[in-house]
């Protein structure tokens, strides 16, 4: 079974994508870190990024922590607020 | 007091929120958008936030200054949307008894802000633009 998640992008990521969510389709039970995986090979400039993290439903998330499918998932680069 | 705003930050009312019987010092920071990073003309600053993540990620570094210091209140303004010169993007207000706490508090949440929060800038320069620390 696939396992289809939205993913919000931000910043530099929407800018690099063209699009502020995209869905990826991960295999059932899909880690944080096979999203990075998977989100760099579909869209390689986001490798030029200093740093990406992953909030799972608003926290940040572990490399290894399960995706669901319901998941509110956001791609978090390097933050500049203040 | 927590808020992520796209209208003016309005200092005055943040003042009276933070004022209080008990409270001998108000430590106020305020981020100010400058006209230049690194001697390169800035034209405006454009910020976006992750709201919901960035109000609870502002919310643990109240409540972990509020652990470490006796702070009376607190504000934590943040503004996106477009700002030019001269504009305050970010307001950090603390209220407490002794100046030391205010000072040493209101310092704590602003760099810690900047290293945790979901919100971004891009500089937007007359030549050009770039996220603020996305690339090596």
């Amino acid at each position: 079974m696939d396992l289809p998640v939205s993913v919000l992008l931000f910043g530099i990521t929407r800018d690099l994508t063209g699009q502020s969510a995209v869905t990826i389709s991960l295999s059932q039970d899909a880690r944080v870190s096979d999203l990075l995986n998977q989100l760099h090979q579909q869209f390689p400039p986001l490798t030029g990024i200093r740093s990406l993290l992953v909030a799972v439903n608003g926290e940040y998330a572990e490399a290894d922590q399960l995706l669901n499918r319901n998941d509110e998932i956001a791609l978090i680069p390097p933050v500049s607020g203040g | 007091m927590i808020a992520i705003t796209i209208d003016p930050i309005d200092v005055a009312a943040a003042m009276t929120y933070l004022q209080s019987d008990q409270a001998g010092a108000i430590d106020l920071f305020l981020g100010i958008v400058r006209n230049n990073t690194q001697e390169r003309p800035v034209d405006r600053l454009e910020y976006e936030a992750y709201d919901r993540m960035a109000i609870t990620e502002m919310q643990k570094i109240a409540d972990e200054a509020q652990q470490r210091w006796p702070i009376i209140r607190y504000a934590v303004i943040h503004r996106k949307g477009i700002l030019k010169i001269g504009e305050m993007a970010v307001l950090i207000g603390v209220s407490t008894a002794h100046r030391a706490d205010a000072f040493e508090a209101c310092r704590y949440i602003i760099d810690t802000i900047k290293k945790t929060v979901p919100i971004w800038k891009k500089e937007v320069f007359i030549d050009g633009e770039e996220w603020v620390n996305a690339h090596p």
